[in-house]
């Protein structure tokens, strides 16, 4: 093997040295993705002149950033080997709390975003606890936050949108400011995204995430702290999602209990399938998340600018998520269930 | 013996099977006539479970034939060897936990009506027909839920399942382990009364009385050959312990003796679910074997150590320094290395790197601020694979590619990485080949040498009469004797795990519960299996009395 230092290591990377150098690198499942993204926006691009404009690809850009956003954390909630589906709501209700904050503190935005935030860290470490000393199966214990979240969310809110943000000079930067030419939401996610790389891929935290999804008895006896870890990514995940709550208001201009936020969770979760996480934990990385957002992100536009009906949006995201895990359990050689060995 | 003329049940002949490149069982030839009770003994890993699951078509032989009335069987799946009338009673009985007895007996082939509603009625004259033809309607309520059954109506279960349709060989494996004794005495009743009706019974146990009180023929099995079949009238005690052992000493690995006198490890008074009032001495240098036969509890005594496993009573201490039990943590970072015993399930990050497996418990001494240092981690890693030989193209191949030999030296290669006081090694060899058992050995002669303390559990005897300074045997949970090198042989530690007390058989019910440690994943594990080569026996998973 003749794999050069840049990529060993790279997790996604199924056999170092298959296709040389800098195939490699980016790994089987990035390529891919990479083609189909290539597919997808030759498609749309042919269909439509606009549609690979610089315009609109900052338009899809936009549109991702939050759902960007929650696949990040997600991915780190699934290597793992955990599951967080209420992280839409979690964002909901982070965008409810920011805007009664910030209006209630008399216009100060950083009341709405620190209450967003602190939310975020009080329902990370609800579903942390939940599933770390009750013992309630991850998909179970954040099925009950989504819905429960979201109920909250109403409940303060009374089912509708809240206060007004964009006569905030801080709001209006983070839902139309620039940086270097690029949305201020576009560097949010990128600062993210970068910052959980590194962590998963160049500390010893994030061999531990990894060990821990891979093989938890394992890690146990390698004195890893699973509690400590497992908590920690939940937290992570909401703590995200509050941020991600606060985007929503700021690009909304109000709080929104359920609009806008609904659906995410199938989203970042299947970005982070569909980016090549093994749902059994210990398998993945940001890279193939990311490109699985913009994906994700292209497609919906391109069906958007092609005046196709939304609906099809859902069951086209459905799809793709089945695919992809589909496609992960032949690759791992899983056995079916119910065949005989 | 070991004649071939048939009449009625079953046979082998020429059987053999390999797992890669180990033989678990070859050219066996043994009858198990109808009725008659023929025991099936050996030590662990002799190959008495395979031979079992070739019968009832979970394995397929490598070579040979199954033979059944003097007939040759093709057995290619379990239920071609049910259909012909093979059955198993396994050691833990597989119960649904939410469904009735009837319905646990009947699992797969329900009585239903013309609509393919189950017929209750029917199955409820089935189930009280079958119990009362067995002399069971007393003791087994067909109502009671699968999860409110005690071990030996777990066991009366699977023996009925096993008697629907026409049973014509039986095979019990190790079925008193948890059983109480009058359990046991309903039980052998239950085999005479098959017997007499003409069934073959296979009868696999370690429990040299019982043996003795059911069998009519006992076949004794070593290294995967059939070490001899004797007449149970004329066979005494230390016939068959000589037939289960007797091996050529000579070839043995034989280590020097380095131990110190400074103590590194005292265990006290240790108590947990599985283990109790151990107390253990290993000395700096001292190479101390732990024997004992399969569920002794050797492995949960290693696993208290570690602080994987709670601990009820007892101190456990370390250079001097006690040790807070469950804390797998704290116990690394005093010095204690655990290489467990199913590598891929407890140890192994199989879809990792040699290099990312090699280095996960020492990240902490290559971290700088939390980064971990590439450069010092492949330098390690390699270090460590060349001087334990891992033969694999690179430090950066996935550990699940590399065979099993290879594999027992990454998990050894994490340990030396740490530099531990106090080593314990569980079945370090099972599944590997004898080429890589030579080299392990060495590492084992080399860390002594270092003066690291080692405890070494193996159900290898000739291996640990190798190996260690000190055998110490377990047996039901308990330390029975402590043997010098000098006093240890095969059959003194046989006659320490054996130490044969049915008295002690009972008390607390063997749920057979998932508890969680181990390696007894469901048939559809994808990992932690396939160690190959050495029997598969049951785990036991605590509960056991």
């Amino acid at each position: 093997m003749t794999t050069s230092t840049a990529e060993q290591g790279v997790p996604e990377v199924e056999r170092g040295g298959r296709a040389g150098g800098a195939l490699a690198a980016v790994g089987g499942q990035n390529l891919s993705l990479i083609a189909a993204l290539a597919v997808v926006l030759a498609l749309f691009g042919l269909l439509n002149d606009n549609y690979l404009s610089w315009t609109n690809v900052q338009v899809i850009a936009e549109a991702v950033t939050i759902t960007g956003l929650l696949a990040v954390v997600q991915t780190v909630v699934i290597i793992c080997g955990g599951l967080d589906i209420s992280v839409g709501s979690q964002a909901g209700l982070a965008s409810v709390v920011s805007a009664m904050a910030f209006t209630s503190a008399g216009g100060n935005p950083l009341a709405g975003i620190a209450a967003a935030v602190g939310i975020g860290v009080v329902i990370g470490l609800l579903n942390g606890a939940v599933i770390v000393y009750g013992r309630v199966n991850p998909t179970i214990a954040t099925l009950a936050g989504l819905a429960a979240y979201k109920g909250v969310a109403q409940l303060v809110s009374n089912g509708a949108a809240q206060g007004y943000v964009l006569n905030d000079s801080v709001f209006v930067f983070l839902s139309r400011g620039r940086i270097a030419g690029l949305p201020v939401m576009v560097w949010i996610l990128i600062v993210a995204a970068v910052a959980v790389h590194v962590l998963l891929k160049y500390t010893d935290i994030g061999r531990n995430v990894y060990a821990i999804g891979g093989n938890p008895t394992a890690a146990r006896l390698a004195g890893i702290n699973l509690n400590k870890y497992l908590i920690s990514a939940y937290v992570l995940a909401a703590v995200v999602a509050a941020v991600a709550g606060v985007l929503l208001t700021a690009r909304t201009g109000s709080g929104q209990p359920v609009s806008g936020s609904e659906g995410l969770e199938l989203k970042s979760i299947t970005a982070a399938a569909l980016g090549g996480c093994a749902l059994k934990g210990g398998k993945g990385g940001i890279g193939g998340t990311l490109l699985a957002v913009a994906l994700l992100g292209a497609l919906e536009n391109g069906l958007t600018v092609q005046g196709i009906n939304s609906f099809w949006q859902n069951v086209a995201q459905g799809s793709l998520l089945v695919v992809a895990v589909v496609i992960q359990q032949r690759r791992s050689g899983e056995r079916a269930v119910g065949l005989p060995g | 013996m070991t004649t071939t003329t048939t009449t009625a049940g079953a046979g082998v002949r020429d059987l053999g099977k390999r797992f890669g490149e180990v033989r678990a069982l070859g050219g066996v030839t043994l009858d198990f006539p109808a009725g008659r009770v023929t025991a099936l003994m050996g030590e662990n890993g002799a190959g008495k479970s395979t031979l079992l699951k070739i019968l009832t078509g979970d394995h397929q032989p490598s070579e040979g034939t199954v033979l059944l009335d003097g007939a040759e069987l093709v057995l290619g799946s379990p239920a071609r060897a049910r259909a012909a009338g093979i059955r198993i009673i396994p050691q833990e009985p597989e119960i649904i936990p939410h469904v009735s007895v009837a319905e646990n007996v009947y699992a797969g082939a329900l009585p239903r009506t013309a609509g393919r509603r189950l017929d209750r009625a029917e199955l409820r004259r089935r189930i009280t027909a079958d119990l009362d033809r067995l002399g069971f309607s007393r003791v087994l309520d067909p109502d009671l839920l699968g999860s409110q059954l005690t071990p030996a109506q777990r066991q009366l279960v699977e023996i009925l399942r096993a008697l629907t349709g026409e049973a014509r060989v039986i095979a019990f494996d190790e079925p008193t382990s948890s059983l109480s004794e009058h359990e046991v005495d309903a039980l052998f009743t239950l085999i005479r009364r098959l017997r007499d009706q003409g069934v073959a019974v296979v009868y696999v146990s370690h429990r040299m009385q019982e043996i003795f009180q059911l069998a009519d023929r006992i076949a004794v099995l070593r290294d995967g050959m059939l070490a001899g079949v004797l007449d149970a009238a004329e066979a005494g005690e230390q016939e068959l312990v000589r037939l289960m052992v007797g091996r050529d000493l000579s070839q043995l690995f034989v280590r020097q003796n380095v131990a110190t006198d400074r103590v590194v490890l005292q265990v006290e008074d240790l108590t947990t679910d599985e283990v109790r009032g151990v107390n253990l001495v290993v000395r700096a240098g001292e190479v101390v074997g732990l024997a004992g036969l399969i569920g002794a509890g050797r492995s949960e005594l290693a696993l208290a150590l570690a602080g994987d496993l709670p601990v009820r009573g007892g101190t456990v201490r370390l250079d001097g320094r006690g040790l807070r039990p469950g804390r797998p943590g704290e116990a690394i970072r005093a010095g204690l290395g655990l290489a467990p015993e199913e590598r891929k399930a407890q140890a192994l990050f199989l879809r990792r790197s040699i290099r990312d497996n090699t280095s996960l418990v020492v990240l902490d001494r290559l971290r700088r601020w939390r980064f971990v240092r590439r450069g010092a981690e492949r330098e390690l890693a390699q270090g460590f694979a060349d001087r334990l030989r891992v033969r694999a193209s690179g430090i950066e191949q996935e550990v699940r590619t590399l065979s099993g030999g290879n594999q027992q030296k990454v998990v050894l290669a994490r340990w030396l990485a740490r530099k531990p006081k106090v080593l314990i090694l569980d079945e370090p060899t099972r599944g590997i080949d004898v080429g890589a058992k030579a080299e392990i050995y060495q590492i084992i002669a080399d860390l002594a040498r270092e003066g690291v303390a080692l405890l070494v559990i193996s159900s290898e005897l000739p291996e640990l009469l190798g190996l260690a300074d000190r055998v110490v045997v377990m047996q039901n949970g308990r330390i029975t004797g402590e043997l010098d090198r000098a006093e240890a042989s095969e059959e003194r530690i046989l006659a320490l795990a054996m130490a044969d007390d049915l008295s002690g058989v009972g008390g607390r019910g063997a749920d057979g519960g998932p508890n969680g440690h181990g390696g007894r994943t469901g048939p559809g594990g994808p990992e932690g299996h396939g160690d190959p080569g050495r029997e598969k026996e049951p785990r036991d998973e605590g509960g056991r009395p």
